[in-house]
């Protein structure tokens, strides 16, 4: 069985027709990357599997449980955590203030510090800056924090739209082979991308969106190899 | 190239002068200055009237020469006292100006306060001839401000603080009249020495200036001193120290009642209730970021639900004591919170403040609606509101006949008094407590982004509705303490006005903070009470409060620690931008 399971769905911005009849799976322990252009359905696909949107047909399914009648907060409880696009740190709040709201869903007091250690031991960086307000930081040490952030609540599943924003080779390096370490660790990740290059050169498979439809899904080794998917995302004529 | 700038600074000094003198004409023409002329700073000597526009000029010459040393690029203290003279001049130029002009064309007839009483006071009473008198003062304190800056600092901070501590006394120079005759026959001669009856005496003066200024000097000193040898204090003295002004406080706290009389009491009431509404909005606005413009709604359902249900009078429906409608009227404004939050839960910004004070009036009207009232008593309200009893209450016998209290009846604004410190302290308490818990985290995420809060696990609905439940259950809390206060509720009473005052103090004492709420709540609604004349004018003070404090202080007078660090950090911004 999948981890998790987008069947058919169907999602809507009013009547606007964003995802029009989408299927993906992810199963446990990959890393698979949703790729496509701007305003293809990354982010409403993310938001869809999230429960920030409800999906108007088709289904979304989790180890096994139909998501419908859960609310995007009961999510995270279910072991689903997201780092949205743009990274929405809380920026009049310091380094650890963000991560301890991470962990706003955990009981345990003694477990949440356990896991800033961890957030700390794979971003140094954020350590030193513990005590910094984040709306200081720097657009790559934004998005390590939220990155951090999320796996705060111990996710099984981490959603990352577009990580590489805005950021320098060297920094988009450093956060994909951060992904790659959690990924290691037992953590399912479902990356969305426009800088398809670099997704699928760390991705297990890959999904191509466009206009609200999946058109190509392959291993990403395949998907490299592409000639449309070249042509389309990866600048090679 | 050093003429230029000559001119420049002299044009500098006039333009503020034209500024000031338009305030000081502002100031006339509403009226302010023919009311406060009636009171004196200094008996025989100063009115406040006179004082204010004192100030105006003394301030521009201040300013003059301020914007002086920065224009030139070698400012002498000519130069400095020169732009005082010119700006300090035209004050008086302006208003001497509207007086001749004020002789040929009748103002009166759009300026109803331009008043020949007005003349009066701005001529010394010495008709058309006196009015290069206000020119002639005007230049003359214009220099002093500009003379100001020279003075070293030891010895003008202590002059300064004694002059604003006898603008002080002189506004409230009544109030502590009054409290000082109370205190027996001692009292009433030393409260003869120091006031008069519109103001300070010329020795009260000269006692609170020496004294005040000595104060002043004395901490210049050796304030640092204290303040080092307070710190480097061991722990258990720190403590000791601590303890001893807590016991102070409260010792000043309990007797300030018995002291002050009913007035002040009162006045110190009606501050708490505001606090509590303060506070309870603090919850929604400043701890969740919900807007509400219609927050006096659950002020009226605590104040109706207490008037209701301990009434003797014909609207009385249950006859239980004060304090077991208290809690009743705590949960039925926590109810009406829950009922407010569910329809506006998926409300954002404009649409927010337009929905709540859309409620705020709703409740108003239904209270003093004609179609209910034969519950809530229309427009006539619900009067014989039982007082708070500790000891035994007898057992009502008739409408409109007082239940009798054996025991001790709060009755007075001072007994009162005790209740609304109590719960005041009681809730600044729980706020504290509920900033700092798991829920308050809640708050503070929706505060800055609802959608990655929801995608951290904060239940919107369950959060925003307990903040809007919790801030109503506090201002209901003020509205029952107000109910039996006044022993009378009426809807009239419970105006848009003052959820915009609850606002006013959030934003003014700093929002999310606790202490400010307190701040905010004396220094908008406390000091306004007590200037009984100036209330005329209150809103048009409010008003200028709130843009200078918009413009000089935006985090607000006591801001809270987040508010503090959002400002640095744009500030720091600001910084590596240039
Ligand atoms: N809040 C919204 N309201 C209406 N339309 C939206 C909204 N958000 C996104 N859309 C539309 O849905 C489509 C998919 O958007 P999105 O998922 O944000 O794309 P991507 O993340 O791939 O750039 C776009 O056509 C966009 O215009
Ligand atoms: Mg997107």
């Amino acid at each position: 069985m999948s981890m998790l399971t987008i069947n058919n769905v169907h999602t809507y911005y009013g009547n606007i027709h964003a995802l029009r009849g989408i299927n993906l799976t992810i199963e446990q322990g990959e890393i698979v990357t949703l790729i496509g252009g701007n305003g293809a359905g990354k982010t409403t696909t993310l938001r869809t599997i999230s429960g920030l949107l409800k999906p108007r047909e088709g289904s979304v399914t989790f180890e096994g449980e139909n998501l419908a009648k859960y609310k995007a907060h009961e999510l995270v409880y279910k072991g689903i955590s997201m780092v949205p696009e743009g990274r929405g740190v809380f920026s009049s709040l310091s380094v650890t203030e963000n991560l301890e709201m991470g962990s706003f869903i955990l009981k345990d007091q003694k477990e949440a510090e356990k896991n800033m250690e961890h957030v700390f031991t794979l971003f140094p960086r954020l350590k030193e800056r513990r005590n910094q307000l984040a709306g200081t930081l720097s657009g790559g040490e934004q998005q390590m924090l939220a990155t951090g952030r999320a796996l705060m609540a111990n996710p099984r599943l981490v959603l990352m739209d577009e990580p590489s924003m805005g950021l320098a080779p060297v920094l988009v390096e450093l956060i994909f082979d951060i992904i790659q370490q959690i990924n290691k660790e037992g953590v399912t990740v479902l990356l969305v991308e426009q800088n398809a290059l670099m997704a699928l050169s760390i991705a297990h498979r890959g999904y191509v969106l466009q206009t609200g439809e999946i058109i190509i899904s392959d291993s990403a080794d395949k998907l490299k190899n592409d000639p449309a998917v070249q042509k389309a995302y990866l600048g090679m004529e | 190239m050093n003429e230029i700038t000559k001119e420049n600074f002299l044009w500098s000094a006039l333009k503020i002068g034209l500024l000031g003198g338009a305030i000081a004409l502002f100031i006339c023409l509403i009226g302010m200055t023919e009311i406060f002329s009636k009171r004196a700073v200094i008996e025989k000597v100063i009115t406040l009237g006179q004082f204010v526009l004192l100030a105006i000029s003394v301030s521009c010459g201040l300013i003059a020469a301020r914007r002086t040393s920065q224009l030139l690029r070698s400012p002498s203290a000519f130069s400095g006292l020169t732009a005082g003279l010119v700006a300090g001049l035209t004050v008086g130029l302006v208003l001497a100006l509207f007086i001749l002009a004020g002789d040929k064309i009748n103002f009166r007839a759009v300026f109803l306060n331009a008043s020949p009483a007005l003349y009066k006071v701005l001529t010394f009473e010495k008709g058309i001839g006196g009015a290069w008198i206000l020119p002639a003062a005007g230049a003359i304190s214009g220099l002093l401000g500009a003379a100001f800056p020279l003075i070293p600092t030891s010895v003008r901070r202590p002059l300064f603080h004694a002059v604003l501590f006898l603008f002080f006394m002189a506004l409230f120079s009544g109030l502590f009249r009054v409290v000082i005759i109370n205190q027996g026959e001692k009292g009433e001669k030393i409260a003869k020495y120091l006031f008069g009856q519109t103001g300070m005496t010329v020795p009260g003066a000269s006692i609170f200036f020496v004294l005040v200024g000595a104060i002043s000097a004395f901490w210049s000193a050796f304030g640092k001193q204290i303040k080092t040898s307070a710190s480097n204090l061991p722990k258990g003295g720190k403590i000791g120290l601590r303890v001893v002004a807590i016991v102070i406080i409260g010792i000043i706290a309990l007797g300030l009642p018995r002291v002050s009389g009913p007035f002040i009491a009162q006045v110190i009431v009606i501050v708490a209730l505001y606090i509590l509404m303060g506070l309870g909005l603090n919850v929604t606005l400043g701890f969740a970021g919900l807007l509400d413009l219609g927050f006096v709604a659950f002020y009226a359902i605590g104040a109706y639900t207490v008037g209701l249900l301990t009434s003797y009078g014909p609207f009385g429906m249950q006859h239980i004591s004060f304090w077991a409608a208290v809690p009743i009227a705590v949960l039925v404004a926590m109810c009406a919170g829950f009922v407010l939050g569910l329809p506006v839960l998926g409300v954002r910004g404009d649409y927010l403040a337009i929905a709540t004070l859309g409620f705020g009036e709703i409740v108003r009207l239904l209270a003093g609606s004609d179609f209910l009232i034969n519950y809530f008593g229309g427009p006539q309200g619900v009067i014989g509101i039982q007082k708070p009893c500790i000891g035994v209450l007898e057992a009502f016998t008739k409408i409109d006949v007082p239940r009798m209290c054996r025991g001790i009846e709060l009755k007075d604004p001072q007994d009162i008094y005790y209740l609304a410190i109590f719960s005041a302290i009681l809730i600044a308490f729980v706020s504290w407590r509920l900033r700092e818990s798991r829920l308050g985290r809640a708050w503070m995420a929706i505060r800055e982004d609802e959608d990655v809060a929801e995608a951290l696990g904060i239940n919107l609905i369950q959060t925003k509705l307990l903040a809007y439940m919790l801030g109503a259950a506090m201002a209901g809390l003020g509205g029952a303490i107000f109910a039996t206060l006044i022993g009378s509720i009426f809807a009239s009473s419970m105006q848009l006005i003052v959820s915009i005052n609850v606002v006013a103090l959030i934003i003014v004492g700093g929002m999310g903070s606790i202490p400010g709420v307190i701040v905010g709540a004396i220094a908008l609604i406390g000091l306004p009470e007590l200037l009984r004349e100036v209330s005329e004018f209150r809103y048009l003070l409010y008003g200028a409060v709130l843009i200078i404090m918009m413009l000089v202080k935006p985090e607000g007078l006591w801001p809270s620690q987040a508010a503090k660090r959002e400002l640095h950090h744009l500030d720091a911004e600001a910084g590596t931008e240039l």
